[in-house]
């Protein structure tokens, strides 16, 4: 039986500003280590709303979320933040990269916060995911010195650097061309192939969403599929 | 985080300006307290023992056995005149300088005199000093700006006036007066010196001859003494050491505190004030950290949503701005008592010269440690509070509104 990596039972959300009303209803899903996940529905069908439940950063919904079968829910925010460090990587649409550190500093920095290595096996680790998305070569420029394409790949050598349990993109490609989008996918791919790793991706693009194992539907913040 | 240099630099000259500010404002107004203190204190004995004219605290009447068991009224009492002398001197100097905590004793003879010029009469005060003791209680040497203090010693009939009085009588150094005492005493000095200590009063009717020349001039005999001057190793005591002694010696004693009671609230004034305006400085200074904290987590937002989305905690980003402002306050302090050493060092330097205070050569300044130590305790105390409340705020944005803000 595969491991399950991430598992909700019941969750539903609710908004209360202006008026009352319910994004996710009844949210079950599961993902299991080594599978490749995208989400995709309507623009404001709750997509986001659920990435950030699942990612813990919201915490405010009913139900139960569980990461590798221990329950997060009502968790005080000190362990969530070390749930979030340790194993989800998280790779936003816009390249949330740190402005005044440099790329190779900006890889580093969950690693450092977690502690667990020196300073300098994080370095050298960071400097491996950099390579594997060939990106050794601007380690050191700053952020506003990259293509887009380029801080994307930086942001997942990030996601990448306390080999988490999974990672939660939450449309890395929608600011990319199509040769970039390509990119990103077949990072992930190889990921998923070569590690093993466990990924789930909000989408728009239905060819990126086609060539994964699976496919999470939704509408009005129901799961359809 | 280690952006914004500019402005986290901005904030750290605001920190250094207070604390120097406050450094050099406390170190200049207490060098001039200890100046002025010092003028009056060095001048004033510690404790000083004399005899006032006043009724005698017993009465014959409630000596008389007859009316023992009565309550008696005496009106009319007039003061009797014991004299201004102090009986038994020579012993209760002795006994004095057997004391630990006195330092050294100098007996005087005051006597209230009119110098005579021509035909005028002006009123003054000699006082008959032994020399040695006087020099090394009071260093009187210091404030001779004509002649010499030793000269009073070596030579018999020679006297030391003030410069207000040398001027009022047209006298120069050399120059023999005509003192006349109240019971009609009358006697010939030569002028071996001038005074000046600064303050007018003084300076207008002060002199000073040896004693023994003093108790001639008033017909007395060489155990006539009216003032013993007392100096202690700590003037702290002196309240209590009078009190001592008046009951001991059956003198008045009155201590330096209580004889200068109004310097001692002019300083304090003055301490008061500078204490406020260099504590306003850093207050405002405070302010200065918590704007440019307060803009910094406008214009961090993505930053600290980052910080949280990958493994931050709110306690972690609470630290980073708390410690922000902590190296704000820390190295804007030191350079600030750099500075503030510095510009009490010019201010030390720079020439000040007034006819009243001739040992005074340049502005006074106290260099005291303490005034560091609260200018940089300060410091910290006032970015720590100020970088406080930035900071809770830094640790309470949530990341999910930042990053759906895009
Ligand atoms: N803070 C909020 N307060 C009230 N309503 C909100 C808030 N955030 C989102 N919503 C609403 O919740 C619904 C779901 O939003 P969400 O961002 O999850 O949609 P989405 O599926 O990610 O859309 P898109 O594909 O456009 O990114 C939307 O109708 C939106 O208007
Ligand atoms: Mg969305």
């Amino acid at each position: 039986m595969p491991e399950t990596i991430l598992k909700t039972v019941n969750i539903n959300k609710y908004f209360y500003d202006p008026v009352k009303f319910q994004v996710l209803t009844d949210i079950n899903m599961q993902i299991d280590k080594g599978e490749f996940v995208s989400v995709v529905g309507k623009s404001g069908c709750g997509k986001s709303t659920l990435l950030y439940i699942l990612s813990t950063m919201d915490t405010d919904y009913e139900g139960e979320l569980f990461i590798h079968n221990s329950s997060l829910t009502n968790k005080t925010d000190k362990h969530l933040a070390v749930i979030r460090n340790e194993h989800i990587g998280f790779v936003f649409q816009f390249h949330y990269l740190l402005a005044e550190y440099n790329v190779l500093r900006n890889v580093m920095l969950p690693g450092i916060k977690r502690g667990k290595y020196s300073i300098h096996e994080i370095e050298y680790r960071a400097m491996e995911h950099l390579k594997n998305l060939d990106m050794q070569d601007q380690a050191l420029k700053l952020p506003n010195q990259l293509s887009g394409g380029q801080k994307q790949r930086v942001a997942i050598a990030r996601a990448l650097i306390n080999d988490p349990l999974i990672i939660m993109g939450d449309e890395p490609t929608g600011n990319l061309d199509k040769k970039n989008s390509d990119m990103v996918f077949e990072i992930f791919n190889n990921l998923v192939r070569e590690r093993n790793q466990a990924l789930l991706i909000v989408t728009h693009d239905p060819e990126f969403a086609n060539k994964t194992h699976r496919i999470i539907e939704m509408a009005d913040g129901r799961i359809l599929t | 985080m280690r952006a914004r240099l500019k402005q986290s630099v901005i904030a750290g000259v605001g920190v250094t300006f207070g604390i120097a500010m406050f450094i050099t404002l406390l170190g200049f107004m207490n060098g001039l307290n200890t100046l002025l203190d010092g003028l009056m204190l060095n001048r004033t004995p510690h404790v000083r023992l004399y005899n006032e004219i006043k009724p005698s605290p017993v009465q014959p009447l409630s000596l008389s056995k007859d009316f023992k068991n009565h309550v008696n009224f005496n009106r009319s009492v007039k003061p009797k005149d014991r004299g201004k002398e102090i009986y038994n001197s020579k012993a209760i100097i002795a006994q004095l300088k057997n004391d630990k905590r006195v330092i050294d004793v100098a007996p005087k003879v005051t006597a209230p005199v009119f110098f005579n010029t021509g035909s005028i009469e002006i009123t003054g005060v000699v006082n008959g000093i032994d020399v040695n003791a006087e020099e090394h209680l009071f260093k009187l040497s210091d404030y001779i700006i004509d002649g010499n203090l030793q000269d009073l010693n070596n030579e018999n009939n020679t006297i030391i006036i003030g410069k207000g009085l040398s001027e009022k009588m047209m006298v120069k150094n050399g120059d023999v007066i005509q003192i006349t005492t109240l019971k009609g005493g009358m006697i010939g000095l030569r002028i071996v010196g001038i005074s000046q200590i600064g303050i007018a009063e003084f300076d207008n009717t002060m002199s000073y001859t040896s004693l023994r020349t003093a108790q001639i001039l008033l017909g007395e005999s060489s155990a006539y003494i009216t003032d013993i001057q007392v100096k202690l190793t700590d003037i702290s005591d002196a309240p209590a050491a009078a009190k001592e002694y008046r009951a001991r010696f059956g003198t008045d004693a009155v201590d330096a505190q209580t004889a200068n009671s109004q310097f001692e609230t002019g300083s304090k004034v003055r301490s008061i004030i500078s204490y406020a305006v260099g504590i306003t400085l850093l207050i405002v200074a405070g302010f200065g950290i918590y704007n440019i904290l307060n803009m910094m987590i406008y214009e961090k937002m993505d930053s600290i949503a980052i910080l949280k989305a990958t493994g931050f905690s709110g306690n972690d980003v609470k630290w980073i701005f708390i410690s922000l402002s902590l190296i704000i306050g820390i190295v804007g302090g030191l350079f600030g008592l750099l500075f503030g050493f510095a510009l009490s060092s010019i201010i030390d330097m720079i020439p000040f010269e007034t006819e009243s205070l001739p040992t005074i050569k340049t502005y006074p300044i106290d260099y005291k440690l303490m005034y560091y130590m609260i200018g940089i305790t300060f410091a910290i105390v006032t970015t720590t509070i100020a970088g406080l409340f930035p900071a809770l705020k830094a640790s309470k944005i949530d990341p999910v509104e930042i990053i759906r803000g895009k």
